[in-house]
């Protein structure tokens, strides 16, 4: 009989880059990557070229030279004596701030419209679905410039708390003053303050650590760790003979008694803000535009996080509910229970890309005026220096690191609660 | 993901960097239209009239240099530009000429490479502050919330001035004039700092101007000028020269309503070389010879310009200060025409 003949051992000809399948992705590949590597060659003499002819070259030693201008939100002490790098650095604060505060903001606002829109009270679940559709369908910038109006325009200026009888009075007995401003609130003092470990010394990058605030960190992380041991030891007691111990009492205690103690160690008090000369002084002073923007980007960003947890909620089948109601459980133990840990699965990875949303929006900061990384390293730096390239290349590189940051984080936690397949 | 970045940023620094060519008189030549950068609103230095066409003393030397160069005071494409934008336009040669009341800087002439062709306004930042805080002097200003506009000297300067004076201020940045106006007026800051003129100018539009006050305290040399590009001395010239045209036209009495009388022929030497009646300077520029009475019928001498749109007789309501003549206590001197 026949045998199956071998495959023609042919030798290699080039027209086979093309005609045959076996290399032909390949050659493809290759080509592409060599147009795009050309390109960006290209790219890049053409405006090596074009800097050289203006006379410019391109270097980032201006980020050594000294900033001039001042920038009004600190997290770290600053003077326009400081270099353009500092200035960078208290920007990127002011970014990640933002970044932060929103993305807390934005994610209980969020959750709780989700949850609410699917409620079976008529009135609740439609002024939910008006907030979602007024507020995602408008572009945020818009959001950002009329929450910032309203704040200007509403509000009372510093000047109408003067005088015998003032237009205006500070509220909650006295303590928070709310202006057009922004909002002077009491911020917390220690009489007996353990001071502050200087970083870095003059370097531009250095920082200040206050001691008080670690040492009450350190104080409450170890309280919570105590009341998650108590939790623990309940669930073995239950386990092993079905009657759960009281332990909430304990666990508030952990936490609360040492805090108590270790804040009248450290003499806590509370400073208030007082009209002295222009403005309010003492006090945490939030400014208008940290409040705008973050109204702004978090009420924003809530109503598309709203659909995703309403998305996730839908996702899990009627079934689960009811098999949980025919267990007993309350709607609100349903909720916390069974379904949100499931839909969790659907909801975080298109969470991520929301808070990255948030945080890359928070670039429109400077419509309000909030010095955050593109406000003062791609604003005024960029102004002041002329080096658009630089700045314009080192900001990207932050909000690159910034996004890959969160991503990851995100991802990691996006992990621990997926199904977990064995 | 790092070459999207790359890539990016690149594209952009190519294209911006791209356009800048060395003939910039040709490219206007043959585009028929003079690119220039102004500002994006501001009474008496530019600001559309009724008609939406622009006027000011910004824009005026735009028409000046439109005219001496195609013949058509017309003949100007106006780019509107804030403080942040300006450099980056006419570095890219989006714009040929940069009208917007601009402060001549060692940094931005050195190291920025532009080339200031003069001085069309002499100018000072000051602070303008409402007449119910009972402030009289900058110095009083301890504390004080100051509104500034984002990307100008006067950040800087109101900087140096504070730390000179061993004062604290807080500073909130804006980006146009009007959002200034708008924080002002509503008491989000105490003061508003920028170029004194441009005080005035924003005052006039305020709806009880009385109520507010410009402080006496100049806190800075603002000498407000076009500028160009530089690498094409060339079209430079051109520019500084009508500037000068206008400058001098007012010194040797030429004015828009007299022109054409004096293009008759006239006594003095130098008006006839200036109005192209006698010597080739316009064929020296690269220009016709009634170069210089195209930029000076555009708006009328420098006085005229200003009268029109700056004078006392204006809402902007500026004396001519130290943008007076030289025989009259002024800086104003142009060079000879010769």
């Amino acid at each position: 009989m026949t045998t199956l003949t071998d495959p023609p051992k042919g030798t290699f000809r080039l027209s086979m880059l093309i005609n045959d399948s076996r290399y032909r992705s390949m050659t493809i590949q290759i080509v592409a990557l060599i147009g795009f590597l050309t390109l960006i060659g290209w790219l890049t003499s053409n405006a090596a070229q074009n800097l050289s002819e203006l006379g410019r070259g391109f270097s980032f030693g201006f980020l050594g030279e000294p900033a001039g201008y001042d920038i009004n939100q600190r997290l770290l002490d600053y003077n326009n004596q400081d270099s353009h790098l500092r200035a960078a650095l208290l920007g990127v604060l002011n970014t990640l701030l933002i970044a932060f505060l929103g993305c807390i903001a934005a994610t209980i606002v969020g959750v709780f419209v989700g949850v609410l829109r699917l409620s079976h009270n008529w009135i609740v679940a439609r002024l939910m679905t008006i907030y979602v559709e007024v507020f995602r369908n408008v572009p945020v910038l818009l959001w950002i410039v009329f929450a910032m109006a309203i704040l200007i325009e509403t509000l009372p200026s510093p000047r109408d708390f003067r005088g015998e009888t003032p237009e205006a009075s500070m509220a909650l007995g006295e303590s928070v003053a709310i202006t057009n401003r922004g909002f002077y609130v009491p911020e917390p003092l220690f009489s007996r303050s353990l001071g502050d470990v200087h970083l870095f010394g003059n370097h531009p990058l250095r920082f200040d650590v206050s001691l008080d605030l670690v040492v009450i960190l350190a104080v409450l992380i170890a309280g919570i760790l105590t009341a998650r041991l108590i939790g623990r030891r309940a669930d073995r007691i239950q386990a092993a003979s079905g009657d759960r111990p009281h332990t909430l009492w304990y666990q508030i205690g952990v936490i609360a008694v040492p805090m108590v103690l270790i804040l009248t160690i450290l003499g806590f008090f509370l400073g208030y803000p007082e009209l002295k000369g222009f403005n309010f002084k003492g006090g945490t002073y939030l400014r208008n535009s940290l409040i705008a923007l973050w109204l702004a980007l978090s009420l924003y960003t809530a109503a598309f996080i709203a659909e995703i947890v309403r998305a996730g909620i839908l996702a899990i089948s009627k079934g689960q509910t009811e098999a949980a109601a025919a267990l007993g459980l309350r709607q609100r133990r349903i909720m916390s229970l069974v379904i949100l840990p499931q839909a969790l699965r659907v909801i975080i990875p298109p969470l991520i890309s929301q808070y990255l949303n948030l945080t890359k929006n928070s670039s429109l900061a400077i419509a309000v005026g909030y010095m955050d990384i593109t406000g003062t390293l791609m604003g005024i730096t960029l102004n002041q220096t002329g080096r658009e390239l630089e700045t314009i290349l080192i900001g990207m590189a932050i909000y690159l690191a910034i996004s890959l940051t969160i991503s990851s984080v995100m991802n990691i936690y996006n992990n621990s609660v997926k199904l977990k397949e064995r | 993901m790092k070459k999207t970045v790359l890539l990016g940023a690149l594209t952009a620094a190519a294209f911006a960097a791209g356009a800048a060519s060395a003939a910039t008189l040709d490219d206007v030549k043959a585009r028929g239209k003079l690119n220039c950068g102004i500002n994006t609103g501001l009474v008496g230095f530019a600001s559309p009239d009724a008609n939406g066409r622009w006027e000011g003393f910004d824009v005026a030397v735009c028409r000046a240099v439109a005219g001496a160069v195609l013949g058509d005071q017309e003949a100007v494409d106006f780019v509107n530009l804030t403080g942040k934008t300006r450099f980056t336009a006419l570095a890219s040669g989006e714009i040929d000429l940069l009208s917007r009341n601009t402060t001549w800087t060692f940094s931005r002439d050195v190291d920025l490479k532009f080339e200031f062709v003069g001085v069309n306004y002499y100018d000072g930042q000051g602070f303008i502050v409402p007449k119910e805080l009972g402030v009289s002097s900058a110095k009083d200003l301890d504390g004080a919330t100051v509104c500034i506009q984002t990307g100008t000297t006067t950040e800087l300067n109101l900087a140096d001035f504070f730390r000179a004076n061993n004062m604290s201020y807080e500073p909130v940045p804006i980006e146009t004039a009007a959002e200034a106006r708008q924080q002002y007026l509503a008491g989000a800051c105490d003061t508003y700092t920028t170029d004194a003129s441009g005080l005035a100018a924003q005052r006039a539009a305020f709806e009880t101007p009385d109520d507010h006050v410009i402080l006496p305290e100049i806190i800075s040399k603002e000498p407000l000028g076009p500028l160009v590009r530089h690498g094409d001395p060339e079209w430079g010239d051109i520019a500084r020269w009508t500037l000068n045209a206008l400058v001098a036209a007012e010194e040797l009495g030429i004015t828009s309503a007299n022109i054409d009388e004096l293009l008759n022929g006239t006594e003095s030497p130098e008006i006839n070389r200036l109005l192209g009646t006698e010597g080739n300077l316009g064929e020296m520029l690269g220009l016709e010879a009634d170069w210089a009475v195209n930029a000076i019928k555009a708006g009328g001498n420098y006085g005229e310009i200003f009268a029109r749109y700056l004078g006392e007789s204006t809402p902007v309501g500026l004396a001519r200060g130290l943008n007076a003549q030289w025989q009259d206590g002024g800086l104003l001197y142009a060079p000879p025409f010769r």
